[in-house]
């Protein structure tokens, strides 16, 4: 299942990433391969594990002393390893946006909201103040925003978490991406915002035809929501498995993953901990982070 | 063992005012795990802090034993009841050794055995003697959370209070954590008040757990009742429903409480 059912969006073949430390280069990503098309496909892994490092520098967005080498990175024909930093801020936008966890990283907060997101359109859309505003109040009713003229003037500060991803999200989808790379974008929120969170995206990735990469370490809640799971460990891929298959993985770390966490119909004895094997790292396992 | 009575909690003034916890009750066992779940700012932590005499502008009735405890705690206190917080890098000194800072309490409580009080305890939470030399930040967090159980255990308190121990822990450590929080219940016969955001979490760890929500008490339910999903309230049943994973048409049924 190494392969998007349609039309391929994304293909990157052997990626690999590290980082200069003082104790040698720090292998942070190894050898990552993957293809999808306009399918929602989940990145899992414990912390440290390269999932954030492989969604950075598939938009280029890693600091520039990280060594970033791969065979392919390809967006819907374009080379994104040999575009020039101009043609990237355009990918970075109309191509792949990117969602973070906590939106107080991602929002200036000297500036309203509204603002903002009209910006994130006039950047990629030859239009009028008017129209930008017009198309930022549709993009915040489209993220189920109740009021949106109140919130288009409101400060980064004045808004609640749940509301913050929300209006992530459609900062992120107003230049009309073709890929969305969130990474944990719902992880700070309680259980039932960040499903309703969630729906938003999902209706929207689906209404717009676009991929998605959901970075999460959460197998349960990626398993429910995603169609194709990468599950990853030390910066290597373990397997990518159909979610609906993920019960009957035979990797011994998914099943890992899987069984260490509490249920609620579970008998309450002893968790199964988990056994790490340095096998699963290939052959040069020194280096490893994670 | 605890009894807390109708335990209200007001932060702040005027317009300020936030009536944090309301009305507050239940009752734990001795030897009992009880479960205290909901959503942030519920009102979790500050109902432990009451109990743990961390925070004294609560009115109400909280006993240990029998007995009512005041805004003051007096030194003996503090050999009933521990608790253990969910941020083990916020709660640990960071210039202190872990013999250092299990050494703390011994002194303040005059106990004597210093050395072999720390070996003991070290070894109750899995962590070789190799580690009592060490600084917080030389540890992992899951090692650092097993130091912050060493600690609360070492004046061997008979209430251990756990406010969302693993929360900040990948789900491997996780589980570590949360079978050597059982074994040592087991051990020792200790009573746990664990709170938790996570329904799964408090239905492996404890036999009765109340759900909390905007500072009050939706029920207080058994485990069972979450398996079989025989609820009173649609509060519980809607956080019983989130925790099962993303299902489109059940999120449209959500409702805000
Ligand atoms: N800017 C950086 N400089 C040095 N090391 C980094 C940097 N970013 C990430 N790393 C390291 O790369 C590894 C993978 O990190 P990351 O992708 O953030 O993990 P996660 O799976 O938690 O998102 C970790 O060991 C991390 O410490
Ligand atoms: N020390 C404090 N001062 C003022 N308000 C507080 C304090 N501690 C908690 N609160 C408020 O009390 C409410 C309950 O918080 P808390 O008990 O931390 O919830 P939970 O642990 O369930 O997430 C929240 O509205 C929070 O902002
Ligand atoms: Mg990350
Ligand atoms: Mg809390």
């Amino acid at each position: 299942m190494n392969e998007p059912m349609n039309e391929t969006l994304l293909r990157v073949k052997n990626l690999s990433v590290s980082f200069p430390s003082p104790k040698g280069e720090v292998t942070a990503v190894k050898n990552v391969s993957l293809a999808m098309g306009k399918e929602k496909i989940g990145i899992v892994g414990e912390s440290g594990s390269g999932k954030s490092v492989t969604g950075r520098a598939i938009l280029r967005l890693l600091p520039s002393y990280a060594r970033i080498e791969a065979d392919q990175i390809v967006y819907q024909g374009h080379d994104l390893q040999r575009c020039s930093e101009k043609e990237m801020r355009r990918i970075r936008g109309m191509g792949i946006s990117m969602v973070m966890q906590d939106p107080k990283y991602s929002l200036n907060p000297v500036r309203t909201v509204g603002k903002q997101i009209s910006e994130a359109y006039t950047i990629h859309h030859q239009v009028s103040k008017d129209e930008a505003k017009v198309q930022t109040l549709k993009m915040l009713e489209a993220v189920r925003i109740r009021n949106p003229e109140q919130v288009y003037r409101l400060y980064p500060h004045e808004v609640s978490g749940g509301m913050g991803q929300r209006i992530m999200i459609a900062m992120m989808l107003i230049p009309d991406p073709g890929l969305l790379i969130a990474d944990e974008p719902t992880s700070a929120l309680d259980v039932t915002v960040q499903l309703q969170v969630l729906a938003i995206l999902d209706d929207l990735v689906s209404e717009r035809g676009m991929g998605l990469i959901f970075i999460s370490h959460d197998l349960e809640l990626v398993s429910s929501f995603c169609d194709r799971i990468i599950i990853m460990y030390g910066g290597r891929i373990m397997e990518i498995i159909e979610a609906a298959k993920l019960q009957n993985s035979r990797h011994p770390y998914t099943r890992g993953l899987l069984n260490c966490l509490p249920k609620i119909d579970g008998d309450r004895t002893q968790l199964p901990v988990l056994e790490r094997d340095d096998a699963w790292l290939g052959d040069d396992n020194h280096n490893l982070t994670g | 063992m605890l009894k807390v009575d109708n335990l209200n909690v007001v932060f702040g003034h005027g317009a300020d005012k936030n009536h944090a916890v309301k009305e507050v009750s239940f009752l734990v066992n001795r030897g009992e795990s009880f479960g205290l779940v909901g959503e942030s700012g519920s009102g979790k932590s500050t109902v432990l802090n009451c109990i743990s005499g961390l925070l004294s502008n609560w009115y109400g009735s909280i006993e240990v034993d029998g007995a009512p405890l005041s805004h003051k705690r007096p030194i003996s206190f503090y050999h009933k009841v521990q608790m253990v917080f969910q941020d083990p890098y916020g709660s640990l000194h960071p210039r202190h050794t872990i013999d250092a800072t299990l050494k703390e309490p011994i002194a303040i409580h005059k106990l004597g055995d210093a050395n072999q009080r720390v070996e003991r305890v070290l070894s109750e939470v899995g962590l070789g003697p190799q580690f009592r030399f060490r600084y917080p930040h030389q540890l992992s967090g899951g090692q650092r959370q097993r130091v912050a159980v060493a600690r609360a255990l070492i004046l061997e308190p008979e209430i251990v209070l756990l406010d969302e121990p693993t929360s900040a822990l990948d789900v491997s450590i996780q589980a570590e954590v949360l079978n050597l929080l059982q074994e040592i219940r087991r051990e020792r016969s200790l009573t746990y008040v664990l709170v938790s955001h996570d329904l799964a979490v408090v239905s492996h760890m404890c036999d009765t757990i109340s759900v909390m929500n905007q500072g009050e008490t939706v029920e207080i339910i058994n485990r069972e009742q979450l398996q079989t999903g025989e609820l009173k309230e649609s509060y519980t049943r809607q956080l019983l429903v989130a925790s099962r994973g993303y299902d489109r048409q059940a999120i449209d049924q959500f409702q805000d409480f």
